[in-house]
Order: C-alpha cells, then sequence, then structure tokens
C-alpha cells in the first residue's frame, strides 16, 4: 500500500475538522454556554447575563416563560427540617407534591424524595430490611411504618468535598446546591453520598410544557439537562422568599416540619427541644439538618 | 528546526510500512474502534441512559475498566525497580517496552473517564486555573493531578531515549536516572490515590477498608507485569529485539509473590467480613454469594477466584513458570481474575446493597460493552503504533537525519 505525502495530509485536515466541534451548533448561544463561569466566580451584571440566556432557552424549549430567580441566602437564616415519624402514613404525597414543584423529569422519572417502608419490629436503623417499592391498595398497612428520605443537607456534606470541580457547595443558610452549568456528570458526588439523595439525569430531562412550574431558583428547580445531578434544595427557590417547601404543604397529616435554626423561637427550635430527635446515620459525622422524631401519645 | 519537522514525517510514515498481517491487524482495531465510535455517538445523543447503571449503581464497567488500568500502568514500576536499583541487566533493556505499555494504559483510563462523564465537553472545568478544581478536599481532582503526572513522566523519559537512539546518541544516564527514581513512587501513587478514591467514602463500606490500598498495589503487581510477559514474547516474534527469556522468568517470580500477597490480603479480608458479620458484610455477602436472592456478580467473582489461585501455583513452581504453555496460561488466568476482582468485583458491591438498603442488580448493556471494546481496542492501536516506531529505533534501524550528517 503506497500513500504519499498530499493524499496523507489531506486525510488528515479532513480527520482534524471532523474532530472538531458540531459546526451547526456553533452559534453564540453555544459558545456562550460552553464557556460559561463557575456561578460563584460570576459578579451580578454576569448572572443576570447568564440568567437572561437560560430563560430565552428555556422559553425556546417549553413555549412559555420561565422565571430564573437568584434570590441569595438570607443573613442570620439556617434551615432545618423536621420529620414526625410517629404520623408519616407512607402516601407519598411528598414525592409528588415535590416533583409538582421543582420540575423533575417525568420520563425518565425522577424523584428527589425515597419513602422507605420498614416492619414494625423489624432492623430499621440500618436501612438494610427497608422497602421503597411498597405499592398497597391503601396506607397506611397495618404493621408497617414509614420513613421518607430526601438530601439531608449535611453541615459537613461528603458530596461537596467529593466534587472534583467544585460545582455543588454549601450556601451560607446550610441549602447545598449544585450549578447545573458546572456540573461535569462525573457521580463522585453520589458514590459520596450516604443518604441517596443524589439524582442523575440519565437522559434529557422529559416533562411537558403544561407540567411546567415557571417560578424556580438558578440554584433549585430551574429546567436541568442531560448527564448532571440534582437533589432536593428545601425548595430553595420557596424558602428564600420566607415560604414552606411544597414537601411540608403536600404533608396531609402534618408529620413535616421546617424552619430557622438559628432562631429561637422557630417551630424547629421548639421541636428540638421539646421532643426526641435522631438524625439518619449519626455515626458517620456528616450532622444533617434533617431531624427526625417520634411524637408522644400517637 | 526543518529538520525537526522532517524527521517528524520519518517517524509519521513508520507507520505505514508493514506487512499485509501488520494492515489486517490495524484494519482490525479501526474497525471496532468504529463500533466503539458509534455506539458512544448513540450514548452522546441520547445520554447515559443506554447503559446499565442507574442512581442505585451510578458507576459500572468504564470506571471498572479504568480502575483496572490504573494498576496496569502503575506495574511498569515492577520492571523499573529490578532494572535499575538492582542493576539487572535483562530486564533493563526492555523497561522501555514497559514504559510505553504504562503510557497506552493512562491513555486508556483517561479515555474511560471521559465516556463516563455526563458533561464530556465541560471536562476542563476540573483543570486548575482555567477551571475550579476542587484540590485538595476531592480525590478525584488528586487523581487527576497524578495520572496526569505519570502520563508525563513516562512520556519524558521514552521520548528522550528514543530521540537520543534516534540520532545515534547515547542517552545521558544524568537525565533519565532521576526521572526514573521519580517515576517509582510516582506510580506507587497512582494506584494508592485511586484506591483512596474509593477507600475515603464512608458511605460505602465496601470500600472504606484500610486493606483496599494494598490490595490495589498487590493485584496490579499481579495483572500489570502478566501483560508484559505476553506483550514481549509476541514483540520478540514480530521484530529483531531481543528479550532474554531470564528476563520473562525473573517477571514472572515477582508475579508469583505478587499473587501470594494478593491472596494472603483477599484472605484477611475475608476474615474480617465474615467472622464479625455486621451489616456492613452484605457487599461481601453479595458479591461472593449473593443476598436475597440476588447474585449476578456470583459465578464471575468464583471465576476470579479460581484463575487466581491456580495462577498463584503455575507462577510459584519454577517448573511451571519457566515453560512457555503453562507460564502463559498463567498469566492469561490471572489478568483475567483481576480484570473481574478489580473491576467490576471492586465497583458494583460498593454500590449494592445502596445507601438506602436496595439492591440493583448491574450488568453492562450492549452498548456500554461496544464502547468499552473500542477503547481497549484504541488502545492496542496506540501501543501497535507506539511500538512502529519504538522498535526499529531501539533496534538501531531507524535513524533521523542531523545537520552533521547532512554536512
Amino acid at each position: 500500500m503506497h500513500i504519499n505525502r498530499r493524499t496523507f495530509l489531506k486525510g488528515a485536515a479532513l480527520g482534524l475538522a471532523g474532530t472538531a466541534l458540531p459546526l451547526n451548533k456553533a452559534d453564540a448561544s453555544f459558545w456562550e454556554a460552553f464557556f460559561q463561569k463557575h456561578f460563584r466566580e460570576m459578579n451580578d451584571a454576569e448572572i443576570k447575563k447568564v440568567i437572561q440566556r437560560l430563560e430565552k432557552e428555556a422559553e425556546q424549549k417549553y413555549k412559555k416563560a420561565i422565571k430564573i430567580g437568584n434570590e441569595k441566602a438570607i443573613p442570620g437564616v439556617s434551615f432545618g427540617y423536621g420529620l414526625d415519624l410517629s404520623r408519616c402514613i407512607g402516601c407519598r404525597r411528598c414525592v409528588y407534591g415535590c416533583v409538582d414543584e421543582n420540575n423533575q423529569s417525568k420520563e425518565p422519572q425522577i424523584h428527589w424524595i425515597t419513602v422507605l417502608r420498614f416492619k414494625k419490629g423489624e432492623k430499621f436503623s440500618d436501612l438494610e430490611e427497608s422497602e421503597r417499592y411498597y405499592n398497597p391498595r391503601e396506607v397506611p398497612e397495618p404493621g408497617y411504618f414509614y420513613m421518607p428520605v430526601q438530601c439531608q443537607q449535611c453541615e459537613k456534606p461528603p458530596c461537596v468535598r467529593a466534587c472534583p470541580t467544585k460545582a455543588t457547595w454549601k450556601d451560607p443558610d446550610g441549602i447545598v446546591v449544585i450549578d447545573y452549568n458546572w456540573c461535569i456528570g462525573c457521580r463522585y458526588c453520589m458514590a459520596a453520598c450516604p443518604y441517596g439523595a443524589r439524582r442523575f439525569n440519565w437522559a434529557e430531562p422529559g416533562r411537558k410544557p403544561e407540567e411546567m412550574n415557571p417560578n424556580t431558583h438558578y440554584l433549585g428547580n430551574r429546567p436541568r439537562y442531560k448527564g448532571v445531578v440534582e437533589k432536593c434544595t428545601f425548595c430553595i427557590q420557596r424558602a428564600r422568599n420566607g415560604r414552606y417547601p411544597a414537601c411540608v404543604e403536600a404533608c396531609p397529616v402534618g408529620a413535616r416540619k421546617f424552619g430557622n435554626l438559628l432562631d429561637p423561637d422557630s417551630e424547629m427550635r421548639n421541636l428540638i427541644e421539646r421532643k426526641r430527635v435522631f438524625r439518619l446515620k449519626e455515626d458517620l459525622n456528616t450532622y444533617p439538618k434533617f431531624y427526625y422524631f417520634f411524637a408522644y401519645g400517637r | 528546526m526543518l529538520f525537526l519537522i522532517k524527521n517528524f514525517f520519518i517517524a509519521l510514515k513508520q507507520i505505514f510500512i508493514g506487512s499485509k498481517k501488520y494492515y489486517l491487524w490495524v484494519g482490525f482495531l479501526l474497525f471496532l474502534i468504529l463500533l466503539g465510535v458509534s455506539a458512544y455517538m448513540d450514548q452522546a445523543e441520547r445520554g447515559l441512559i443506554i447503559t446499565g447503571m442507574r442512581d442505585q449503581v451510578s458507576w459500572g464497567f468504564y470506571i471498572s475498566n479504568f480502575t483496572f488500568l490504573v494498576g496496569v500502568a502503575a506495574a511498569a514500576v515492577l520492571l523499573v525497580i529490578p532494572a535499575y536499583i538492582y542493576n539487572f541487566k535483562p530486564i533493563k533493556e526492555i523497561v522501555l517496552f514497559g514504559e510505553l505499555l504504562a503510557i497506552t494504559a493512562i491513555a486508556m483510563c483517561l479515555l474511560f473517564v471521559v465516556i463516563d462523564m455526563g458533561q464530556p465537553l465541560r471536562a476542563w472545568h476540573i483543570l486548575p486555573v482555567i477551571g475550579s478544581m476542587n484540590f485538595p478536599a476531592s480525590l478525584l481532582a488528586w487523581d487527576v493531578l497524578v495520572l496526569n503526572g505519570y502520563l508525563a513522566i513516562n512520556t519524558s523519559i521514552v521520548f528522550y531515549v528514543l530521540y537520543s537512539l534516534s540520532i545515534g546518541k547515547e542517552y545521558k544516564m544524568s537525565v533519565v536516572v532521576p526521572l526514573i527514581i521519580l517515576s517509582i513512587p510516582w506510580a506507587v501513587s497512582i494506584h494508592t490515590v485511586t484506591a483512596f478514591l474509593y477507600n475515603g467514602l464512608s458511605a460505602r463500606p465496601f470500600w472504606n477498608a484500610s486493606i483496599l490500598a494494598p490490595r490495589f498495589l498487590a493485584s496490579a503487581f499481579c495483572s500489570g507485569p502478566a501483560i508484559m510477559i505476553l506483550l514481549f514474547q509476541i514483540i520478540r516474534k514480530q521484530s529483531e529485539v531481543k528479550i532474554e527469556d531470564r528476563a520473562l522468568f525473573k517477571i514472572a517470580e515477582l508475579i508469583a509473590y505478587a499473587i501470594g500477597m494478593n491472596l494472603f490480603l483477599l484472605g484477611a479480608e475475608v476474615f474480617k467480613e465474615f467472622y464479625s458479620g455486621s451489616i456492613h458484610s452484605y457487599p461481601f455477602k453479595y458479591l461472593y454469594f449473593g443476598l436475597h436472592g440476588k447474585s449476578a456478580l456470583v459465578p464471575w467473582i468464583w471465576t476470579a477466584t479460581i484463575l487466581n489461585i491456580t495462577a498463584f501455583f503455575l507462577f510459584l513452581l519454577p517448573k511451571a513458570r519457566e515453560n512457555f504453555t503453562t507460564l502463559n496460561t498463567a498469566c492469561i488466568f490471572v489478568i483475567i481474575g483481576v480484570y473481574i476482582e478489580k473491576g467490576l468485583g471492586l465497583v458494583v458491591p460498593g454500590f449494592v446493597p445502596d445507601t438506602l438498603g436496595e439492591i440493583y442488580e448491574y450488568t453492562p448493556t450492549t452498548p456500554e460493552v461496544l464502547i468499552t471494546i473500542g477503547v481497549w481496542a484504541a488502545g492496542a492501536l496506540i501501543y501497535t503504533l507506539l511500538l512502529k516506531f519504538a522498535v526499529p529505533v531501539y533496534t538501531g534501524k531507524l535513524r533521523f537525519e542531523t545537520k552533521e550528517l547532512k554536512a
């Protein structure tokens, strides 16, 4: 076989062109997205510009206006969550309320809350005997109890330490957030999380335009991408505007509590004071801000 | 400057010189690469959903292959140590080919990491200065540093030695020795850091055991040199490179000790897990016996265990390791054994049961396997092409033009 230099060089040039980025995508928006800086390294003007671009993209995709907010953490606030195990009936309304609010993909299905079912009197705290796909005609089922699990917003989050690109971090109000435009999708955080809280977009998120919640936050429920990780943010878009997370509102039995841990008069502080609270997998020293408790007399 | 460019083309031309068999081999590899690339295009389009991975088992076949290959890359050190510290001549001559294998293995590692990423175009985010590397907190950041450092060191040594030889000069030991001395601890570091990457996660009891890093090293010193023994036999058959039997047998002896150590460490782990029997032994139970009726990995890990034990005795007995039939059988056994043990057998049980107690059975899908084969073919091609250049330089057949020659 003989290849002269001319044909070889031509071939090499074509080969190089082929490996370059797809030219049809090379419009301004593609490159702007490609070179977008880390969220925490942008100033307010840059963030504003990025949000404008993202809102435009979202509008094109879903054919409706989607507002992407950027409310910052309120000084003197550290959010905490309480869950009354003696009240939870395992109805999963928190799960569906969360999906409605936070724009998770429906096809394939992504849930941020997992409700675990346990047999009464069997192993409990190590979670090994739990069942998450229970599907009875009616809840609560006799002989069982339930424990919902979601992101525990740890004070010492192992996921944040694991992330190789600083794409996830703990904001001053204690919420662990993700910049979906900086995550490279390596899933090291998912290996590091002891609570199975993180979800990966294995495919392009599938959700109908009419199902989209248009009130979003950059670090929370805005539209996500294929190949990035997401998780519960205590409904950052609501919490930072003084509202309860959607799961708190969805719970029909009032098992879910939420408030400012730094405010001595808050519901959360009252609860920690008066009930016996525990946190999941305390032996790992992650210091969750998600408190489970048993109420008296029920 | 001009003769540098000219020399580059002399080197490049080397790739196109070859027998029919060579062209068939390269064509075969290109075909496999093409299959892998087409499967990857599908993955790039539809996402990692075409793999068997899900939220419960979020790493799979790609990261398994990555882990195995870090070991192969680290094993180049096994050749370097006796060659330079004990001045064992027959190995010294062939260290070069071991280092070429290390370069190839690292290139494959990087490919496996990139194909596992959800957003590969954002890979630059991990780099220092232009990205935002989470150093020193993230062990993955450490891994990026040590792997690329190792690649740089080995490339420098190989490039310098080959270039010196190709212009007919003797390479200076004052340049090579410090680099080699540096590469020895560095090789240990790439596998240690990769082990720590798993080891540091308290969420995963299967990995969160101090024995992990020592076992990584022991198993790497089994599979990597075994691959080299096979490759050296092919190289000396296909070219005029002389590799003494004595060198191969020495490597085989070292493998025997490494397998012995690996089996001992495995025994220590098995004892601790099963005797104490806490919930932290569940992944181990899942791996070796199955858990709640789920047992996808059981036939694999027992195959690996039997292969490793058989290989141990074949390498241990001087008569067996100095007979090429039994030696090569032992090499193939230990390569497959470690590939299973340090591949799927290490990565998947870390996720089973998952952190909330679910048992999700992972099996790689067809596209996932095709992409993996594609990366292996790419590795084989890289090594073939590197040899295509290195062998004639090494044997003195290929010499570059220099100014003096022209004058």
